[in-house]
């Protein structure tokens, strides 16, 4: 029974052991026989990017919209530090990922080999966990703990750095199938004195607002959530990333809150006596200035499963550390055994003055203009698709325009880099979602500044079929830049213009794909339609757009979240 | 506030660049870091000497636990401890200097280890504070090095930290 593997087939056997169908990647001297490997096998489906970045972000779009973890395979070197940029965006959004990346041979490593890096030491900040793994015998397990540690908890993207002769050397597999650590033991249930004490909380409530982010979409609890929400006939707010995790179209819907958040959602945040966070972490992007937050009186309760998570920018009164399915569970339960329920009377006043906050129309835009304005882009994919697309968006103003008008119903449908803020992202990212949902519709909203950050995906995309919409909002400018600059520098437009623009439609006819340019408004509906019926190749929708549009409403940096901007 | 971090870690390879890399990348402060490995090889204690606002200590155990190769945060200001620091100390010695140096190591507590005719290397075990006040009587132009370990400390009676 003892046949010896070598590293190689030892890592693709962890792989196969852990049903990955699916990794993202790209060969390099120091991982030639794990991709040795890969060719004599067939379980395991490789793509082959275009840079490593892009691997990184296809394998986070694969998960994020999956709930599968996904794995990305590059090189020493320049392979790994390609790659940070993909590791660090998983991160910050708290994405299931295992990075394998190889690694000089042990004897060599220290000695500034070819294609050396300290990559335990480069990506340390930016991983949940990493690994180097020295000896044979400690690969399997080391494969399997950093699946189970990107996977639980708060999940996060895990590394493992294998030098070459590691994966040339032999040993007996032997693939684990449970693991106990005794460093890490993420929480599931929570305190059930606590859950008590935030179902009176909750109950005696007469301004609530319930507050939920990327944490009810990682945890698959949508529809928990939106269970509580509708029992309590409570207003819902979503953060950037918590989008989907309440049905956008639902009445109790305020909007995304935050810096470019609605006025109803903003205002509501601000004025409530009873907050009840769930998954969300209270960022600068969402509350603004935390001082100006906690000017007004209100009690929070904040479901996490990250105990750093809770009382980190603003103290909370009720913090429950806890799987948040689990915890809203418990709360449905014990709500629905109490004979209590919320005074009606305050509950219809306050939803008489969100109503009234509502009809400030926070959103409008000029529909008539004759130039093409980014958010009838937006609205109109959002018709054409019926509101049923995967939506990747990479780094600024069409970022929010998309997370404003397009309506997720649906967890995991919207696919965005919230915390780092990484242009590039989106076309990756769309490819991952698309491999994880051949069938699905998926459209990477950007502007034609982000999308040149991983252009050349667009070969990637064509070698694999990849029927991606890319909806080019292209105002000529790093609109989020100009919009800055426009606001707070004087309209001094300092280096954020795009100048010297590829002609986008040759560009994607060149790597064999549909390219259209679309100009007028009533142009946009027809040429989405058009472009959604190629149901087998990638359209470039190059969409001329107001240059000088900006998002609306907007908290400045630093103030409050009542002191927005509105248009 | 002066805050005694004691906490519990698996003895691995980079465990310790984990720690020291959360204290730089949030800003926290490290006064002083001790570290060995314990009487199970696997496991080594770490004290951390470190200062901050309540909400900035909170943080700083949390994002500790945090850490996988972490096993276990307390922080020894909470009950009552023991603390030691242990500081050897060259000291210029000459003539009527060295009775009255002499006498300083012994109110101290402290003892000579080395002697020549122009220094005393002194040993000296205590608080941090009494390391310092051992110092402030000494004239700092007679101090000729000093190497110190940090502060380690344990808790009192039956508060054990233990896996």
């Amino acid at each position: 029974m003892s046949v010896e593997l070598t590293g190689a087939e030892i890592t693709i056997r962890c792989l196969q052991e852990e049903g990955v169908e699916c990794i993202f990647g790209y060969p390099g001297g120091a991982v030639l026989f794990i991709y040795d490997e890969l060719f004599k096998q067939d379980k395991v489906r490789h793509i082959l990017v275009r840079h490593e970045q892009a691997a990184v972000h296809a394998a986070d779009g694969y998960a994020r919209s999956s709930n599968k973890v996904g794995v990305a395979l590059v090189t020493s070197g320049p392979g790994v530090t390609n790659a940070v940029t993909g590791i660090a965006t998983a991160y910050m959004d708290s994405i299931p990922l295992v990075i394998i990346s190889g690694q000089v041979p042990t004897n060599a490593i220290g000695l500034d080999a070819f294609q050396e890096v300290d990559t335990v030491g480069i990506t340390r900040p930016c991983v949940k966990h990493n690994f180097l793994v020295s000896d044979i015998s400690e690969l399997a397990v080391t494969m399997k703990k950093a699946f189970y540690i990107a996977s639980t908890g708060r999940p996060g993207p895990v590394l493992v750095d294998i030098p070459k002769d590691v994966t040339q050397q032999k040993a007996v597999f032997d693939y684990p199938d449970k693991l106990s650590m005794r460093s890490y033991n993420p929480v599931v249930k929570g305190n059930a004195k606590q859950i008590k004490k935030a179902v009176d909380l909750i109950l005696g409530a007469k301004r609530p607002v319930v507050y939920t982010g990327g944490g009810v979409i990682l945890s698959d609890a949508a529809k928990l959530l939106t269970d509580l929400t509708k029992m309590l006939n409570y207003p819902c707010t979503n953060t950037l990333m918590g989008l989907g995790g309440f049905p956008a179209t639902d009445k109790q819907f305020i909007g995304m809150l935050g810096m470019h958040g609605t006025y109803e959602a903003n205002m509501a945040m601000q004025y409530c006596d009873v907050l009840i966070a769930v998954g969300a972490r209270f960022d600068d992007r969402v509350i603004g200035n935390p001082k100006h937050f906690s000017n007004e009186n209100r009690k929070i309760i904040h479901i996490d499963i990250d105990p750093s998570s809770i009382s980190k920018r603003v103290k909370v009164d009720i913090p429950i550390v806890g799987n948040v399915p689990d915890v809203l569970k418990e709360l449905i339960r014990l709500l629905k055994d109490t004979e209590g329920e919320p005074d009606q009377n305050a509950l219809r006043e306050w939803w008489n003055q969100i109503d009234l906050w509502r009809a400030r129309d926070c959103l409008k835009y000029d529909r008539a203009s004759s130039i093409i304005k980014p958010q009838m882009v937006v609205e109109k994919l959002y018709e054409v698709t019926k509101g049923d697309a995967f939506i990747t968006s990479d780094v600024g103003q069409h970022q929010m325009w998309a997370a404003q008008f397009y309506k997720f119903d649906k967890p995991r449908r919207w696919i965005n880099s919230g915390g780092l803020g990484t242009m590039g992202f989106g076309m990756p990212a769309a490819m991952g979602v698309q491999l994880a949902n051949p069938r699905a519709k998926v459209a990477c909203v950007t502007g034609e500044a982000s999308i040149q950050m991983c252009i050349q995906e667009l070969s990637t995309c064509k070698q694999y079929k990849l029927p991606l919409k890319i909806v080019n909002l292209n105002n000529r400018y790093m609109g989020m830049v100009r919009q800055w600059q426009e606001f707070f520098h004087g309209n001094r437009y300092s280096e954020s213009y795009m100048d010297a623009l590829p002609d986008f439609i040759k560009l994607a006819e060149s790597y064999g794909h549909v390219g259209m340019k679309i100009e007028q408004p009533e142009d946009i509906e027809g040429a989405l339609k058009e472009a959604f019926k190629l149901k087998d190749r990638l359209v470039f929708l190059d969409f001329m757009t107001d240059q000088t549009e900006n998002v609306f409403p907007m908290v400045p940096g630093g103030k409050g979240l009542s002191e927005m901007i509105l248009v | 506030m002066r805050h005694i971090i004691s906490l519990l870690m698996e003895n691995e390879a980079g465990a310790l660049s984990r720690v020291a890399g959360l204290f730089s990348a949030r800003g926290y402060n490290i006064e002083s870091l001790s570290v060995a490995p314990t009487e199970d090889p696997t496991l080594s204690r770490m004290t951390l000497v470190t200062t901050g606002s309540d909400e900035v200590i909170e943080q700083v155990t949390k994002q500790l636990n945090k850490l996988i190769e972490v096993v276990k945060v307390i922080d020894l200001i909470d009950g009552n401890h023991i603390e030691r620091e242990l500081m050897l100390v060259k000291i210029k010695a000459i003539g009527a200097d060295r009775d009255e140096i002499k006498r300083l190591v012994d109110i101290f507590r402290g003892s000579i280890i080395d002697v020549t005719d122009r220094s005393y290397t002194i040993e000296l075990t205590g608080t941090s504070s009494k390391l310092d006040a051992f110092l402030e009587n000494i004239e700092s132009s007679a101090v000729l090095e000093t190497v110190r370990t940090g502060a380690s400390g344990i808790g009192r009676g039956d508060w054990v930290l233990r896996v």
